[in-house]
């Protein structure tokens, strides 16, 4: 079986996987962080979008073997020293979800964005980097609102992820 | 999903020697193959992954042309200055592929080998006549399309970089399906000193394709007005859950006349 070996929210990982394994699978079953959630399974859905080497991908569709060697950020690496991620503070202040299914995905989406795009996101830019996440409780107006203030929050707190 | 032999060659000549094997498939960014792949409708006994290979990325002027790496993403096309200041059509294309995740692991070279019928690339190699170069030769984009899903590339054969020529005016239109974002109808329209391409994706049975009879009379006149009288025969056109053909068809000319007039607000 392949050996993979990668960095995961900061912390090397070693671990046998199958080869058809993705990432999405090895990040939830074998490691446990089930934070990043598996909706369409079909790559539409954005629900289980985390970082690779500093860019947002799909981690359905991506494969654990593919990430070998990469730095990898979960939705569980955000947090820091018991204090929320900006990104994840202004969904919570601005109503930016309701069952939370899709959150993790839209927040590592979000961090993505404001990463590329810089710190003022007008509602446009923020409603097409948005086009590879689906939500079903809440038309997206407030997650666009939590962006929004989000991104402004992490002004000179930007970070690796 | 079956399991398969997974292997990360560092050059090409060892990804060719993987290639060899029986049942070997090459993986790029991977955006369709591993959806394939869930699905079963694939079940390749290797998978050889291109992506260590750095001789296959990157972006770089070479006198006319515009060369990309069969390994860069959609992403670094879209945000590539290189290919801004020369052919802000192809980098327009690419910033509208598939989202924001998928364009971070989607590869030109992917899209171009697997020649989806309703995929991006084809219809801007088409357009501007490209030439994809392999490990072997190099084939002219006219030569390389072949029908649905099919292209000229030989089973030991590897896109290593696709070369653009420079265009005077270009443009991409695409009506998106809302769903997957791919073409419903994509037309994208070149203008260089030889004279006008136009090429269709999304709507061919066979895949992308030129339109000769517009190519004529934008060469006559490069407005939209040239092709209002253009009629698109439907024949051969895809008909399925998301439009029929003759939808299709009417779709093709009002995309191509917006990338004309797109083209021809570019400043040049």
């Amino acid at each position: 079986m392949p050996k993979v070996s990668l960095s995961v929210n900061g912390k090397a990982v070693s671990a046998d996987v199958e080869a058809r394994t993705l990432l999405v699978t090895f990040l939830r079953e074998q490691l446990k962080l089930t934070g990043t959630h598996i909706g369409c399974d079909t790559s539409q859905c954005g629900a289980c979008v985390v970082h690779v080497d500093g860019k947002a991908v799909k981690s359905c569709t991506m494969l654990a073997v593919q990430a070998d060697g990469a730095r990898v950020v979960t939705i569980e690496g955000l947090a820091a020293d018991g204090a929320l991620h900006p990104m994840q503070e202004a969904f919570r202040e601005n109503h930016g979800l309701q069952c939370g299914f899709c959150t993790p995905g839209m927040i590592m989406t979000a961090v993505d964005l404001v990463n590329r795009e810089g710190n003022d996101l007008d509602e446009q830019t923020i409603r097409e980097g948005l086009e590879g996440n689906l939500c079903r409780c809440t038309g997206y107006h407030n997650i666009v609102k939590s962006i929004a203030a989000g991104a402004k929050a992490m002004k000179g707190k930007r970070r690796a992820a | 999903m079956y399991d398969f032999n997974f292997h990360r060659p560092k050059d090409l000549a060892s990804a060719l020697g993987f290639l060899q094997a029986d049942e070997a498939k090459l993986i790029a960014g991977g955006q369709t193959l591993i959806p394939t792949l869930k699905q079963r409708l694939a079940a390749p006994k290797h998978l050889v992954d291109l992506s260590l290979i750095e001789a296959l990325t990157g972006i770089e002027r070479k006198g006319r042309n515009i060369v990309i790496g069969a390994m860069t993403r959609h992403a670094e096309v879209a945000a590539s200055g290189v290919v801004r200041k020369a052919i802000p059509a192809l980098s327009d294309l690419a910033d509208g592929i598939g989202d924001p995740a998928v364009r971070n692991r989607g590869t030109i070279g992917g899209s171009v080998a697997n020649n989806d019928p309703s995929a991006d690339y084809p219809a801007a190699c088409l357009a501007l006549a490209a030439t994809i170069i392999t490990n072997k030769r190099e084939i002219p984009a006219d030569d390389f399309f072949k029908g649905l899903f099919e292209t000229a590339l030989e089973p030991d054969e590897i896109i290593t970089q696709i070369s653009f020529p420079v265009p005077l005016k270009a443009a991409y239109m695409k009506f998106p399906n809302p769903a997957s974002r791919y073409a419903l109808v994509g037309v994208f329209v070149a203008k260089d000193g030889k004279g006008v391409r136009v090429a269709v994706t999304g709507a061919g049975e066979s895949g992308v394709f030129r339109v000769p009879a517009m190519e004529r009379a934008l060469d006559k006149k490069f407005a939209p007005k040239s092709i209002e009288n253009v009629k698109i025969d439907p024949n051969g056109l895809i008909a399925d859950l998301h439009g029929s053909a003759e939808y299709r068809a009417h779709l093709i000319g009002v995309m191509a006349r917006r990338a004309v007039d797109a083209a021809a607000k570019t400043p040049k």
